[in-house]
């Protein structure tokens, strides 16, 4: 099997035993189960204690014409010994359940790497649909990587035979099978999948105990078949860790766990407005199992009655947050605005996906920090973080909570397609370590001849927020621009201007509470800065570790608090001779950063729908430096 | 609740202008809210104004109660969100017909069919007022607006009739002018769940007098008001409607000496919803206005079914924080570090 050193620069030696990496991608229908496959493969990995990261990578149709190409549903994991910061440029070994699977994943496969067919399916039918006209298994066009075949359907029908399934929910079973004899291959237990599969299957005890079979079988099948060489064991260490308690955690679930724990550090209950779309409904999802938490979940009519009922519950004193993509961001907007005139504290938290319109609903860019930053009408600012990861995203939830109920504000948290859906390591933190920042409503009697204010202001300029039901503190809010001092409506130029420039300030004073912009790899000075946001943390991270191991002069820089950006921004970046930023865009952060700092920031760009290759990184790093 | 008692309509107004038009139909329904606040017992500081955009939807700013003038037709989403984050908060919608069916449909149907509890008061004017007077979801074909200067081809949509198609369970029309106006207002606050009430509301600037037909006082004898268990007489009693029970529409019929058993006048009974139908469906002029409370049969409310969800699922579970983030697969690092 080839090797992925994702860690050591390229001209180290590899070693030809334990392989320190190992990129896994497993393709198939998209009925196949391939993202179920996936996602055990992952929990068994990361119980036997490897550092990991995944990329499912699956079409918005959900059960696309089989055997299309377009049909073809992925799912990549690397894995190994040492620190992973990507899902890996190339797969090391490509498990292929049928003809498309393997024409649409194959040329992404290392030189020299493993196919594993299941040579059932590549009958004349299957290969017509994708489009090959002869059999790839057979006619040597796949020489360049190292082929094992083997009729995984047969198998498997095999294996259950006793359990009296019809051919179609035996063929079910086809993606335990594969799981089996991949859990073989890199020496994993079973036993949890087991277990797992007995729950799923607690109502149809016989389902559960024939994919089992199938399972056991494909392990069977790995140790005892006598294919020899290139189909062999291995075994990955564990990945050195700090101490703690692990578990693994998708984007969603962490965001979905922060806003928790960000309500509960607010001292508030918290409500969840939402409507379904792609990728963000898996929060939706999250949340709305976790009631005892004192969360009310709303499945609103659309976008628009999401954000909207979320601004009221913030009104009526619970912590509002909404959540959605690109499109239903969009449709919230003059919500959002409402909220920043209000001055009501709102969590919006947007998964990006690829656009415009429709766009790529599944599949990741990050081409919503225009939208984040400028998108409204009229002079509308408010804060933005974006995630880096799907651990982090749950620290960055809490940071939204926090400034959105210090500072009387909707946040925009941004995340992606990719962060949201793909597993990672995390190591469970300690709750007794986040200091809280519990909201007092404003509730004082008013003294003899005063009138309610709503817009009073504490140091932060924030205003004080006063519940309904208050007794004696009857206020209205609005829409309508209000006069600085009492509140009432006021539309005159000056107190315009004045209420423009305290909002303004007053999200520009958001900086005053965030760390200094640190060099997450390198020095604080130097050739070359690589600036990024968001998931491009791991390619670049890699890269840039890359470049420094060859002993060239470039750091990595990371922002999370996309707006305000942190003060010393401006003299880090002009500390380095050049700036280089890659984005899933055209160009955005980019755009932020030159009008910002007035630096010659250069743009790294791919909008493919994909995330970027540590090798794209690379390049763009050469080039910079030529 | 005694000091609450005591309150007048006065206690109900804010120190802020009012500022419709001389003579808008909106001065009269604040006015009549304003009344009626103090005789329902109402706690000013549990009381919550949510309005969208238009002339109407200013409202809250004029009730000394808590308040908020939102954006063009979300009025019954921001409500929502009030009242499940606080069911103990008393929900007052007002809204425009531009507002509620136009810009807002969508949001008017889903909180009548999840029947929050709440008051939605309609106005409407069948026209835009605060854009200077274009037609509207309301306007009757033929309307000549700014927008249609050769009159309005689009059929109008019937407030009630989409509030009742809806789901609503609570379905009433009054009259900006009307002394029973208050009446209206009070039966809408009693029903537990969405009241949806049209006021009709005269735009003294760009539709004036449009309903005048039924609400000038030489028409009042086209007015039907509904009082469930009583028979259904309009006119000074001189008239009433009867069912006919073969073609299953209504039809007017002549009542002399009072005799409206006799004619076969039927009694209203709030709680039939196909007699609420065609209450709300028959055409003006051949028939009366249906005034008054039209529908009125109660539901469970969408805010007790969430709070009794939550409730139940939330039972017998102690949330802890560490132990929620920590769940699911997970395992354990002991060993130290070592260099990469």
């Amino acid at each position: 099997m080839a090797t992925a050193t994702h860690y050591v620069p390229a001209d180290e030696p590899r070693s030809a035993e334990a392989p320190e990496a190992v990129v896994v991608r497993f393709a198939g229908d998209s009925g196949d189960g391939m993202q179920l496959t996936g996602g055990q493969f992952t929990l068994s990995t990361a119980l036997a204690g490897n550092d990991l990261a995944t990329f499912p990578d699956f079409p918005a149709e959900i059960r696309a014409p089989q055997g299309t190409t377009f049909g073809v549903s992925a799912f990549q994991i690397n894995f190994g010994s040492a620190a992973i910061e990507t899902a890996g440029d190339a797969p090391d070994v490509l498990i292929a359940m049928n003809p498309a699977a393997l024409k649409t994943n194959v040329a992404d496969l290392k030189p020299g790497g493993l196919i594993i067919a299941d040579e059932g399916e590549f009958g004349a039918r299957n290969l017509a649909k994708a489009g090959y006209e002869g059999n790839p298994l057979e006619d040597g066009s796949l020489a360049r990587w190292q082929l094992v075949r083997f009729n995984i359907s047969q198998l498997t029908l095999d294996a259950v035979k006793p359990f009296g399934l019809g051919n179609k929910e035996a063929l079910r079973c086809k993606n335990m099978w594969t799981l089996g004899l991949a859990l073989w291959m890199f020496d994993r237990d079973r036993k949890p999948i087991e277990a797992w599969l007995r729950t799923k299957f607690a109502k149809a005890p016989e389902l559960a105990e024939a994919n089992i079979a199938a399972l056991n079988a494909g392990h069977a099948f790995g140790e005892t078949a006598e294919i020899g060489s290139p189909l062999k064991q291995h075994h990955v260490d564990p990945a050195p860790a700090e101490p703690g308690l692990y578990r693994t955690v998708t984007g969603a679930e962490a965001i979905s766990l922060g806003l928790v724990a960000g309500a509960k550090l607010a001292g508030l209950p918290m409500f969840f407005g939402g409507y379904p779309i792609t990728p963000a409904s898996a929060i939706l999802h999250h949340l709305s199992r976790l009631k005892e938490y004192g969360v009310t979940t709303f499945q609103a009519e659309d976008e628009i009655a999401a954000v909207a009922a979320a601004i009221g519950a913030s009104f009526a004193g619970q912590l509002g947050i909404t959540s959605s993509s690109g499109p239903g961001i969009a449709l919230k907007t003059e919500a959002i605005g409402l909220a920043i005139m209000t001055e009501l504290p709102l969590v919006i938290i947007n998964s990006q996906r690829g656009g415009p319109s429709t766009g790529l609903p599944t599949k990741t860019e990050q081409s919503d920090l225009y939208q984040a930053v400028y998108g409204r009408n009229a002079d509308s600012p408010l804060p933005v973080i974006a995630a880096r990861s799907p651990a982090d995203a749950f620290d960055c939830a809490i940071e939204a909570c926090r400034i959105a109920v210090q500072y009387m504000t909707p946040v925009m948290l941004l995340t992606d397609g990719y962060i949201a859906n793909a597993a990672e390591p995390w190591r469970v933190p300690e709750m007794a370590g986040y200091e809280p920042f519990a909201v007092a409503f404003h509730d004082r009697a008013l003294g003899e001849g005063e009138a309610v204010n709503p817009y009073a202001r504490d140091g932060k300029l924030a205003r004080v927020w006063i519940k309904p039901g208050t007794p004696g503190l009857m206020h209205r809010i609005g829409g309508i621009e209000k006069n600085v001092g009492t509140g009432h409506i006021d539309y005159s130029p000056e107190n315009h201007q004045a209420m423009t420039d305290i909002r303004a300030d007053k999200v520009q004073g958001v900086a005053d509470s965030i760390p200094d912009q640190d060099v997450c790899l390198g020095s604080p000075g130097g050739k070359l800065a690589v600036v990024g946001w968001g998931s491009t943390f791991g390619p670049i991270h890699q890269a840039v570790r890359r470049a420094r191991g060859r002993g060239l002069d470039v750091s990595h820089i990371h922002i999370r608090h996309v707006w305000p950006l942190p003060k010393n921004m401006g003299e880090l970046l002009r500390a380095y001779d050049k700036v280089i930023v890659p984005e899933m865009n055209r160009g955005q952060l980019k755009t932020l950063l030159r009008d910002q700092y007035l630096v010659d920031a250069r743009p790294v760009n791919k909008v493919s729908g994909q995330p970027f290759k540590i090798a794209e990184i690379e390049a763009a790093i050469a080039e910079a430096l030529g | 609740m005694n000091e609450l008692t005591k309150l007048t309509a006065k206690d109900f107004a804010t120190d802020q202008e009012v500022r419709w038009c001389p003579g808008c139909g909106d001065y009269a329904v604040l006015k009549a809210v304003q009344r009626t606040m103090p005789e329902l017992g109402v706690d000013p500081s549990k009381t919550v104004f949510v309005s969208g955009i238009g002339c109407s939807s200013r409202f809250p700013y004029y009730m000394e109660t808590y308040g908020f003038h939102t954006i063009h037709g979300r009025a019954p989403a921001i409500a929502t969100g009030v009242k499940l984050a606080n069911p103990e908060l008393d929900v007052w919608i007002v809204t425009g017909d531009g507002d509620a069916l136009s810009i807002g449909g969508n949001h008017t149907m889903h909180i009548l069919r999840r029947n929050l509890d709440c008051q939605i008061l309609l106005f409407n004017n069948e026209i835009y007022g605060l854009t200077k007077g274009q037609y509207s979801p309301t306007s009757r074909i033929g309307t000549r607006s700014p927008s249609t200067p050769f009159g309005s081809v689009d059929r109008p949509v019937n407030p009630c009739a989409f509030a009742l198609g809806s789901g609503a369970r609570f379905i009433a029309r009054g009259i900006d002018v009307h002394k029973k106006l208050p009446e209206v207002l009070k039966a809408a606050h009693a029903h537990k769940g969405a009241a949806f009430v049209e006021i009709f509301q005269n735009c003294i600037v760009y539709n004036d007098d449009v309903f005048a037909p039924f609400t000038a006082k030489d028409n009042s004898g086209k007015q039907l008001w509904l009082k469930s268990g009583e028979p259904m007489l309009f006119d000074n009693g001189t008239k009433g409607l009867t069912l006919d029970r073969e073609a299953l529409n209504l039809r007017v019929v002549d009542v002399v000496d009072g005799d409206w058993q006799g004619a076969d006048v039927i009694v209203h009974d709030a709680t039939n919803r196909a007699v609420a139908h065609m209450l709300i469906d028959m055409p003006f002029g051949a028939f009366p206005m249906a005034l008054g409370v039209i529908y009125d049969d109660p539901r469970p409310t969408f805010e007790s079914a969430i709070i009794r969800q939550n409730e139940e699922a939330a039972a017998g579970k102690q949330p802890d924080l560490q132990a929620l983030v920590s769940r699911g697969p997970n395992w354990q690092v002991t060993k130290e570090p070592r260099e990469i």
